[in-house]
């Protein structure tokens, strides 16, 4: 699960952190209130899920109340489109006022898990605000690395070390070493996957702040934090996934034309990829779950179909334990039920009792197009969607 | 002969009273499993369809000598229910559950540190040596005794795989599902050091996704480790970044774990990488006729 930036530092302030002073807000006039309290200068920041907002114009520093009025006003309800976002943007429906600060230099700071030595990893960098994946590509000496063991935290002799190799000294460098330590607390109490501040500033005054924040949550954990699951935002989702979600299907929208239903996160994925080596794209991952259930199956394909960029759906399932004939009535079931199903339905069934299972498929009232396995199918498929099968 | 489940299987169910627990008992007693033992606390002396339940693994352990458990116990208790196997000397932890916190993981990784358990999965259909025991959810008839090593970190894009050796008569020695999950007990390697040194097993098939490295590592290990044919294939080619792909450690974050990355790797170390999920057994035959 992500958060928004104003969350975040929320969450933050609670383990230690500084941040700069701020408000969110939805509406202009209350930006302009809130920027006057800072006392008149302060930056609008939209609140979406994606990063890089400043590219794509949904950071900007306003040096009067009225200046913020208009920049709030010109943010607020645009389509913000950053590298992130997609080409159509998300929507912006909420902006945080905060206060100027005077920069004097920009660090990276991120704790999150590293799966090679299966232990968290806070990174670190003097080159902030940048894109960090290039710095790590460029220069990747440039990017302090510290282990931590999950159980004792970042030990103070750890930060320090850290503080030194990013060059910040005296009472700047004690600041710096207590903000890293917040940092890490925060990220093994919270269950986060994630904790990024890019960048963190270090003010002309010698303050350490951070000016941005991220965090995702390892959503596995979410049911010991009802606080943070209270802090989704369903507005930011895709409104299909949202509703996959409601009965544990997991749907993700994609850009292709061919809807798939798979059971298993893996085969639905090679079932993604082969579409692909058929000279097509694939419009959504879904994974059904193991079972395959009746249930799950109508659920999942009314999903699938609202989704009006699908030309055609390929249903691959392996059954396991599941008897491929009670699919089979699964899905023969499912498109009864919606008798307004005009696209081709390519269905590859395969395990126990698959020869009953095609027999039903076969008999159904639905037109379907048989496949014999996952070449045949995806092959079928393609030419479906293309409308010459 | 197989790698580390066979006809000595002794087997202890952790969770055996929940319907899925107790479902999957019997399917693996069904396919030829010894199933010893069942624990639920707080539900010792009771028995399913037979086998007794204890409250406890070492209780269990003590009157049924089990030496392998599989665990179906729910995701906020069974990284505790991991731990539990291991303390009592449990040789080998099979972790069906998914939906462990990381954090958890983290623990139990620290917990096994110095215990000689092995544990399999979380997030995992288990591991199978054909015709002798499973232990796991998968279909057991889709697996036929032979001379194919099978490794992944999926659950039914495994039976695929599985099901096409089958057909071509090459069969499995042992097929192993590591798990989806971004920290897995047993890895890559693990296994691929234990195939290499299994006369029964004469090649390799390692089923991979996005998400981390652990192929990259298994690439580099089998180019300098292994001397039997391995064939791959990566899952995720048009996986978008960022987002997780059902599995909770299929993932490709800054701009790690891609694809493309774990088939060059693999490539490099000698590896045929099928292109397409359908050739994954028509890859291992020929690579094993060479």
């Amino acid at each position: 699960m992500k958060i928004h930036e104003f969350q975040a530092k929320e969450i933050l302030r609670r383990f230690g952190v500084a941040t700069p002073r701020g408000q969110v807000v939805d509406s202009a006039a209350e930006a302009a209130e809130v920027c006057r309290e800072m006392g008149g200068r302060c930056v609008v920041k939209a609140q979406i899920h994606a990063g890089g907002r400043g590219k794509g114009g949904g950071v900007k520093l306003a040096g009067s109340p009225e200046e913020a009025e208009a920049t709030a006003a010109s943010i607020l309800g645009m389509q913000l489109v950053t590298p992130q976002t997609g080409p159509e943007g998300q929507t912006v429906r909420k902006v945080l006022i905060e206060e100027a600060l005077n920069i004097a230099s920009e660090l990276y700071l991120s704790v999150t898990l590293d799966r090679a030595t299966g232990k968290p990893v806070l990174m670190a960098s003097a080159s902030g605000g940048m894109d960090i994946e290039e710095v790590a590509a460029e220069n990747p000496e440039a990017i302090v690395r510290e282990a931590i063991d999950p159980q004792l935290g970042m030990l103070p002799f750890q930060a320090r070390s850290v503080v030194k190799k990013l060059g910040l000294e005296g009472a700047t460098g004690r600041q710096a070493a207590k903000l890293i330590s917040s940092l890490t607390a925060a990220y093994l109490a919270i269950d986060a996957s994630l904790v990024e501040i890019n960048p963190l500033l270090i003010t002309e005054e010698g303050d350490v702040v951070a000016l941005d924040a991220k965090m995702n949550f390892d959503d596995n954990a979410l049911f010991r934090h009802p606080d943070i699951r209270e802090m989704r935002d369903l507005a930011e989702e895709n409104p299909l996934e949202v509703e996959a979600g409601k009965y544990d299907l997991n749907y993700i929208k994609l850009d292709g034309e061919i809807g798939c239903m798979v059971n298993g996160a893996g085969l639905a994925m090679a079932t993604m990829d082969i579409i692909k080596l058929f000279g097509s794209e694939p419009a959504n991952f879904l994974d059904v779950g193991g079972s395959a259930s009746q249930e799950a199956v109508q659920n999942a394909f009314r999903i699938l179909i609202s989704d009006d960029t699908v030309k055609a759906v390929l249903i691959n399932i392996f059954g396991g334990i599941a008897r491929t004939d009670r699919i089979a009535n699964g899905v023969v079931a499912a498109l009864q039920e919606m008798p307004d199903v005009k696209l081709p339905v390519v269905v590859r069934l395969e395990g126990t009792n698959v020869e009953q299972g095609r027999k039903i498929l076969g008999e159904a009232d639905f037109d379907f197009i048989v496949a014999n396995d996952m070449a045949d199918a995806a092959q079928k498929v393609v030419a479906a969607a293309k409308g010459v099968a | 002969m197989a790698i580390w489940v066979d006809n000595d299987t002794r087997l202890v169910v952790q969770g055996i009273t929940g319907s899925e627990g107790q479902f999957h008992a019997l399917g693996c007693r069904d396919y030829g499993t010894n199933v010893v033992a069942g624990v639920t606390p707080g539900k010792g002396g009771q028995s399913v369809d037979g086998i007794p339940v204890y409250d406890s693994v070492t209780e269990a352990r003590e009157a049924t000598a089990c030496n392998a458990s599989m665990i179906f116990v729910p995701p906020p208790f069974a990284a505790d229910a991991i731990m539990e196997a291991a303390a009592a000397g449990v040789e080998l932890v099979v972790c069906i559950t998914e939906g462990i916190p990381v954090a958890d993981m983290l623990k139990v990784r620290a917990f096994l540190e110095d215990n000689p358990t092995r544990l399999i999965g979380p997030n995992c259909p288990g591991i199978i040596s054909p015709g002798m025991a499973k232990i796991g959810i998968m279909p057991g008839h889709i697996h036929q005794p032979g001379k194919v090593g099978v490794v992944s970190r999926s659950g039914t894009l495994t039976y695929e795989a599985v099901w096409q050796v089958t057909n071509l008569g090459l069969g499995q020695s042992t097929c192993i599902g590591i798990g989806g999950d971004p920290l897995p007990g047993t890895n890559f390697i693990d296994t691929l050091t234990a195939f290499a040194e299994d006369p029964a097993t004469e090649g390799v098939i390692l089923i991979g996704e996005i998400g981390g490295s652990a192929e990259e590592e298994a690439a580099a290990w089998v180019k300098e480790n292994l001397a039997k044919p391995v064939v791959g294939f990566i899952a995720g080619r048009t996986a978008p970044p960022g987002r997780r792909m059902g599995h909770a450690g299929a993932i490709i974050s800054g701009g790690k774990g891609t694809a493309q990355a774990k088939t060059e790797a693999l490539t490099a170390a000698g590896i045929t990488v099928a292109e397409s999920p359908a050739e994954i057994g028509v890859s291992m035959a020929r690579a094993l006729e060479k």
